[in-house]
């Protein structure tokens, strides 16, 4: 019990609060999606303070890379978000080649068949990973249903890029210079044709469960109850504490990188950025929990729109890999962000010219995001916490490296 | 804007404590700034209108080896507003590390600031919160210091494997 004493007048002043209790949720806790430990200070059931702790998955990444060549890096990027490693191997590989072609000696280029491929392979990896994130989420909130529905499809996709490379989920599939050729699928061939009409059947397949998903989870009203207006995240808030991709679009702010600073070839295809609206009539406000969810939901269809048009066209063809000697960037540094499933994934690079970068930084999305939790989460009910944590969607081998 | 225009006008308004515009090498030029003006200068950027760099987007430390007897410091600075961006570096000596904070300006800095600290005992003022992030916090030593030894034993469990 709080109390101020006046030591004149012996006047007691009680303040209405109970006790104060500090619980830690986690980090063995199922909502929190690895291991992230909390730390509330609970006043009854409201969240007076949640402070997150973190480094539990710490991996010494960037130590690590220091002592390691441009390529050995890569399996590195595939243990940060494992849940979409494509995104983190390109991400890589993007700034990497980026460094590269600032060399005047510059003597390759990324293939037109690689860049397909990269394209294709990172937005299926996208629905993969916003299919984790929904259907944890409705486990989260007491939903069990739709995390079957979700590893159900999902597995589909696992197949799929085990078909291409080999692995489930830690890739190592995009490298420095291209897309690796474990598995070869020469232009043209029967093997290429049937991957592809692989990808296609999953599509068709995929798409119109897309609005059984929203049937069955988004516009379910205990759900709604428990994400519409909490937790809202206002514009500038998200803006300052960098919270990017999903989190920042679900805040009303229209940014996608793909499409507002094209890398790679996506500036070819056609595709909409979804932005969350005011929705009066349903009760959702931008930047609530709800917002940046359904941004996701919406996000899924958009890369199905990209695939199909990739599938449309045919993969080109020629070689799936540059011709390089040696990955040997000039002296210099680099920051590359590219748009990744969680937000804006960085790479800052500083090589001095040898085959070894002197500094990595991986920027990670979800640390960012992450640290407006506690902003985020004052007053609210402790249930609050898992709706916040499973709507700005984290994966703690990403946040702590 | 340019990074060469926003060098210009940093030049006009902070003089002598905007260091100089670094282009020779690959990759992206940096501005370097003055340690004691990092603070001023970026709320400067932030605040402008014709500048409005809302969003830092990574905040980073260096040790560029053994034989440099300086740290960096490197942000790289975003305007959603006007999809401009610059990058500014400011080098401090490894002896008494300690910069003004920009945790006030952007919040995403408030947990760079906490890492780069962690990893490289570079102490930023005015952080109210500057404590370890990723590593525990009886933690010895400041592992991305490239003189950084790794400790034989951490409370009784051994460290190299």
């Amino acid at each position: 019990m709080e109390s101020t004493q006046q030591t004149e007048s012996k006047i007691i002043e009680l303040k209405p609060f109970t006790d104060e209790m500090i619980v830690n949720m986690g980090p063995q806790h199922p909502s929190t999606h690895g291991v992230l430990r909390l730390e509330l200070r609970l006043d009854g059931e409201v969240v007076r303070e949640a402070i997150p702790h973190i480094g539990y998955l710490h991996r010494c990444f960037e130590k690590h890379s220091e002592n390691l060549s441009y390529p050995q890096i890569i399996p590195f990027t595939d243990r940060m978000d494992y849940v979409a490693a494509m995104n983190q191997n390109w991400g890589f590989c993007l700034a990497v080649e980026k460094l590269l072609e600032a060399d005047e000696k510059k003597d390759f280029e990324v293939p037109e068949r690689a860049e397909y491929l990269r394209i294709l392979i990172c937005e299926l990896n996208r629905i993969a990973s916003h299919l984790l994130s929904f259907g944890t989420y409705g486990m989260d909130i007491g939903a069990f249903t739709p995390f079957l529905y979700a590893f159900r499809d999902r597995e589909r996709l696992l197949l799929l890029f085990e078909k291409i490379c080999g692995a489930r989920l830690t890739y190592n599939y995009i490298r420095i210079g291209g897309v690796s050729e474990i598995i070869p699928m020469e232009p043209g061939s029967v093997d290429e044709q049937n991957y592809l009409d692989e990808v296609k059947e999953f599509l068709d397949y995929f798409e119109p469960k897309i609005d059984e998903y929203n049937d069955l989870l988004t516009a379910n009203s205990i759900f709604s109850e428990r994400t519409m207006g909490v937790a809202v995240m206002s514009e500038e808030m998200a803006i300052s504490y960098g919270a990017t991709g999903p989190n920042l679009r679900g805040s009303g702010v229209d940014w996608d990188l793909r499409r507002d600073e094209p890398y790679s070839i996506y500036d070819r295809f056609d595709f909409d950025v979804p932005v969350a609206k005011n929705i009066p009539e349903l009760g959702a406000v931008v930047g609530d929990c709800w917002s940046r969810y359904k941004i996701r939901m919406d996000e899924m269809k958009e890369s199905v729109k990209i695939v199909r048009q990739i599938l449309a066209e045919g993969l080109p063809d020629g070689p799936v890999m540059a011709e390089m000697k040696a990955v040997r960037p000039p002296k210099g540094e680099i920051y590359f962000r590219s748009e990744a499933p969680r937000g804006e994934l960085g790479f800052y690079i500083v090589s001095d010219g040898t085959p070894k970068p002197v500094r990595v930084k991986g920027r990670s999305p979800c640390f960012s995001a992450l640290s407006a939790l506690q902003e985020l989460s004052r007053g609210l009910m402790v249930a609050d916490i898992i709706a916040i944590i499973g709507s700005i969607d984290i994966v703690m081998g990403e946040v702590d490296r | 804007m340019n990074p060469e225009e926003i060098y210009k006008t940093l030049i006009d308004r902070f003089g002598n404590t905007v260091l100089g515009f670094d282009t020779e090498l690959a990759g992206d030029p940096n501005i370097q700034i003055a340690p004691a003006a990092i603070a001023n200068v970026c709320q400067y950027l932030a605040e402008t209108d014709s500048l409005a760099f809302n969003s830092l987007m990574c905040l980073s430390g260096v040790d560029m080896g053994t034989k440099d007897e300086e740290f960096s410091v490197v942000y790289h600075l975003h305007s959603l507003r006007h999809r401009h961006s610059v990058v500014l570096k400011t080098t401090i000596p490894k002896t008494d590390a300690h910069l003004p904070t920009v945790s006030h300006i952007w919040k995403t800095a408030d947990w760079h600031e906490r890492e780069t600290y962690d990893l490289y005992g570079i102490f930023f003022e005015g952080h109210t919160d500057l404590r370890r992030i990723l590593l525990p916090d009886d933690w010895e030593g400041y592992p991305l210091r490239k003189d950084y030894m790794e400790p034989d034993f951490y409370r009784g469990m051994r460290v190299p494997y």
